[in-house]
């Protein structure tokens, strides 16, 4: 992968007001002060420090600790004293900080506590192994950030073809839950207006509007939903129609596809591959 | 078609012939190898979105393995000749595209800048994501250490990951994981070309001592 990355500059010229800025390859990588214009104030990134987990990550290597061997009193002091810098900054601090205070607190006692004399061997385990383990946890996926981050680097150097008149014709575009709720609120609207005079009828249950939903894109390979959804008589059905395709959505057992934003969905039945 | 109904002892001899002559359209066409390479070679090229062999296939109506060997055949010529243009296996399909180290000068000419960088909690989410789906909210929660709702949120805006349903546990939270946007945005042909989590391992324990 390396060897076909290309050398890509350093946006160093971006931003004038810091014109001194080093070449910072991922967005919030350091720490930085900048002025936020909209609220006239002086917005802090704490760079690395963005969790707690990252605060220890920095302390321990800092102070080039053995991730396996922490000085658990040590390490929560400047932990501590890094939280009171950060509250003279008058930085909010976010919960998860002071919930990681607390367990390197309490790590830190547990630390103090003699060993149980009577376990042996394997059974002793050391209190720390638990904190150590989610530190390296976190430490491998910052890795996979810098993987992904150069992947996208590479692939932003790389070009396809430009638009064509008949892309937006393409239906290969997925749809989300809420273009559904949008095409289905349209229609609710709509409803509201039309239906003035309401008979009763027998209502229609969820499995027979599934198996209604499933015979209209059998019978025709492919079904609008606006069609669908209108052939609903009232609005309880109207939930219920929405609901059917919910949960055939969920069953995969239809896909629904939407050739343009906010234009119409249509369902297909999946081919089992 | 109404002579479909009939059987053939009725048929006149010419009409026998139609209707062989109307399966062969409907069955495998005759196009040689030359000529699929080239079809093929289009396909990808108007695609706007990586394509795959079976659509290829399903258009042109001959066999899968067919396309297959074309677009093998087309790669080789690709890669001999070493031009301007790459075709590379993306998101479980093909695609034509630029090579990466014409980029200053291709960019030049389409007056474009690199796209707005995601932000590291942006990537780093997106990296719980990409290895632990699907995943809740809770769990990114768990190994970040730290709440990602802006990240989340980012990555839905622009498609890299979406919603997989809820997880049948207390609260019922909802479950992610990456998209096809996703593959194609980081290039990759499928989620089993991410490097294994296992091998950041030594970068991450190797480094502290």
């Amino acid at each position: 992968m390396t060897d076909e990355s290309p050398t890509v500059e350093s946006p160093k010229t971006a931003d004038p007001k810091t014109p001194s800025a080093p070449s910072i390859s991922v967005a919030g990588a350091a720490p930085a002060i900048a002025p936020d214009h909209e609220t006239d104030q002086l917005k802090v990134t704490l760079g690395e420090f963005e969790g707690p987990l990252d605060l220890l990550l920095y302390l321990i290597r800092q102070d080039q600790i053995n991730i396996y061997d922490i000085p658990v009193a040590r390490i929560t002091d400047e932990y501590l004293r890094y939280l009171k810098v950060m509250e003279e900054l008058d930085l909010a601090l976010a919960g998860d900080f002071l919930v990681t205070a607390a367990q390197l607190v309490e790590l830190k006692s547990r630390m103090l506590l003699p060993r149980d004399p009577l376990a042996v061997g394997d059974e002793i385990e050391d209190p720390r192994k638990e904190l150590v383990d989610r530190l390296l946890e976190h430490e491998k996926f910052k890795a996979a950030a810098q993987m992904l981050w150069s992947r996208a680097t590479v692939e932003q150097a790389v070009f396809t073809r430009a638009e064509l008149e008949t892309d937006k014709n393409n239906p290969e575009v997925a749809v989300g839950l809420f273009d559904l709720l949008t095409v289905f609120q349209k229609i609710l609207a709509r409803h509201k207006e039309e239906v003035l005079m309401e008979i009763e009828r027998e209502e229609v249950t969820m499995a027979e509007m599934i198996e209604r939903l499933r015979n209209m894109i059998r019978s025709a390979g492919e079904l609008n939903l606006v069609t669908f959804f209108e052939r609903a008589q009232s609005r309880r059905e109207l939930v219920v129609a929405f609901l059917s395709v919910l949960e055939l959505v969920r069953m995969a057992e239809i896909s629904l596809t939407q050739p343009e934003t906010f234009g119409e969905i249509t369902a297909r039945a999946v081919t089992p591959a | 078609m109404a002579e479909h109904s009939q059987t053939a002892a009725e048929l006149e001899p010419e009409a026998i012939e139609a209707v062989e002559a109307d399966d062969e359209v409907e069955g495998t066409r005759e196009i040689s190898a030359t000529e699929l390479k080239g079809i093929t070679e289009s396909l990808i090229f108007v695609a706007d979105e990586p394509i795959d062999s079976k659509s290829i296939a399903k258009v042109l109506r001959v066999d899968q393995s067919a396309v297959d060997e074309a677009i093998q055949s087309l790669v080789e010529d690709y890669s001999e000749r070493s031009g301007g243009l790459q075709l590379r296996e993306i998101a479980a399909g093909w695609q034509i595209s630029t090579r990466p180290e014409h980029h200053e000068h291709v960019r030049a000419y389409l007056k474009s800048k690199p796209s707005a960088k995601l932000s590291l909690a942006s990537l780093e989410t997106l990296a719980v994501i990409a290895y632990k789906q699907p995943v809740t909210v809770p769990e990114i929660l768990e190994i970040r250490g730290v709440q990602s709702p802006s990240a989340i949120k980012t990555l839905l805006d622009k498609r890299l990951i979406v919603a997989k349903g809820r997880k049948e546990t207390v609260g019922r939270p909802m479950m992610y994981g990456t998209s096809k946007e996703f593959l194609i945005q980081f290039g990759l042909k499928d989620l089993s070309e991410l490097p294994s989590i296992e091998d950041f391992q030594d970068l991450a324990g190797g480094s502290a001592e």
